[in-house]
């Protein structure tokens, strides 16, 4: 059975966000300067942080592929990838709206967050293609592991590159965690993180359970049916598993 | 140690006897700066501008080095040979990426006369020191991300499409630090002294990338 405890996340993810909601407009107060707008900070830079972690994450599940061989962990690595990619167009998205109401653009070169999160997007897209044009299933796979972990640690080092190529024009919200910002606002930031992070893990563990369910219902359907009831899997990028169960959990 | 230098003189010597990659890259990189010339209408570029038509250029020959670095192996069985050879696997990510390095360091030597000629506004003499200290710092970033960036398209079925795709991307930190390095070498009134915060940038980016392509490699091999 697969799923176990996803009823239970669901439901903390939901209150957790519903609580981030309310915190945001009834409780974290308006910023002096930016006003309204800046409420999307509780959304952008959390969905941001989410992304990047993510993605490290992704890379420390496909070093734990390439050492042991169970796909299990390829699966991790590419549902972690796959939904960091959706993050990643939702933080891009989010940070452009808020140049645009901040700054008046929708595209701030000086802006290290959203400029390295371009980039980052732009080497994680090829992540599908490349999956896609290899066909054996093992070894896209055992390749997938490999750009996933040049990947995680380009995620760190991207960002280094670009903050400092990124003169301090703006002022920025988060420069001083410390000190800048209010009590109330930074209580009302960790509890956007932690949702936010939790709707991530939450959407993981369905795409998960789903491909696991369905390469289990695969091999129900051949040993029960016989090889002709279960159509032959096409060229992919999502990872694929045999009719062995084994190391499917 | 060996083995990669026997690796990198049969690469080396294959280059010889039917020039392939070096031409193409040097035929390339000189028509992208005429296409700069007419693309960004200027008869001579200095400063920020003169460093990044020169590096993102070289950026683009790689491409062309590093789609091709393989395809030797890929079509002529090679990769087997090596397997079977009693030897360490990362001998040969060596060979191949040290065959980059050189290959690079021979169209640099040709494009940046070609460029100082074509292009550059100011005198190229007294930009050199500062300038292949740079040039080397990216070399070994370009052929250590490029070898393992090839190896990996090499047994995709859109080669051709996954070198470009994948090495820009993950190339876009080094050529951020290189073009930052370089910009003050080509300043208008006389080089100015390299920001040592972005050669030391450029050198991280060696070393991690250098150390994971070299850990990573052999996964790509076992076949």
């Amino acid at each position: 059975m697969h799923g176990k405890g996803l009823r239970a996340l669901s439901l903390v993810t939901f209150a957790a966000l519903a609580a981030t909601f309310a915190l945001v407009f009834f409780y974290a107060p308006l910023d002096a300067d930016q006003g309204f707008i800046q409420k999307i900070f509780y959304l952008h830079v959390p969905v941001a942080i989410v992304t990047l972690v993510a993605y490290v994450v992704a890379a420390g599940f496909a070093i734990a592929h390439l050492r042991t061989g169970n796909r299990q962990w390829d699966l991790r690595s590419y549902t972690t990838i796959h939904i960091a990619l959706i993050f990643n167009i939702v933080g891009l998205v989010t940070g452009s709206i808020w140049a645009k109401a901040s700054w008046g653009h929708w595209w701030v070169w000086d802006e290290p967050t959203l400029v390295s999160f371009l980039i980052v997007f732009l080497l994680f897209a090829t992540y599908q293609p490349l999956r896609f044009s290899i066909e054996d299933p093992e070894r896209q796979a055992r390749y997938a592991s490999v750009f996933s972990i040049m990947g995680g640690a380009f995620v760190p080092l991207n960002f280094i590159a670009v903050r400092e190529a990124t003169g301090y024009v703006h002022p920025r919200v988060l420069a001083s965690t410390d000190g800048g910002l209010p009590g109330s606002m930074a209580f009302v930031f960790v509890i956007a993180i932690i949702s936010v992070a939790l709707l991530f893990a939450t959407i993981v563990a369905y795409e998960i359970s789903s491909k696991n369910t369905s390469w289990q219902i695969r091999a129900l359907r051949r040993r029960a049916l016989g090889d002709d009831a279960v159509t032959p899997l096409g060229r992919t990028a999502a990872p694929t598993m045999g009719t062995s169960l084994r190391g499917a959990s | 140690m060996r083995p990669s230098l026997a690796l990198l003189r049969k690469d080396l010597l294959l280059e010889r006897r039917a020039p392939e990659s070096v031409p193409a890259m040097l035929l390339f990189s000189l028509t992208t700066f005429v296409l700069f010339h007419f693309g960004i209408g200027r008869d001579e570029v200095t400063g920020s501008l003169a460093a990044g038509v020169l590096l993102v250029t070289l950026l683009f020959a790689a491409i062309l080095g590093i789609n091709r670095l393989f395809v030797s192996e890929h079509e002529e069985g090679g990769f087997d040979a090596v397997l079977m050879a009693p030897i360490d696997r990362t001998a040969f990510f060596f060979a191949k990426a040290g065959a980059l390095f050189v290959f690079l360091v021979l169209v640099e030597i040709v494009a940046m006369a070609g460029f100082s000629i074509l292009l550059l506004g100011v005198s190229p003499w007294p930009t050199l020191p500062g300038l292949i200290l740079v040039l080397v710092l990216l070399n070994i970033a370009l052929s250590t991300v490029g070898t393992l960036v090839s190896a990996l398209a090499i047994q995709t079925r859109a080669r051709d499409l996954i070198v470009p795709l994948v090495g820009l991307p993950m190339l876009v930190p080094a050529l951020i630090a290189a073009a930052r390095a370089c910009a003050p070498l080509f300043a208008a009134g006389g080089p100015g002294s390299i920001p040592g915060k972005w050669l030391l940038v450029l050198g991280l980016y060696d070393l991690v990338f250098g150390l994971l392509a070299y850990a990573v490699f052999e996964f790509l091999l076992e076949d």
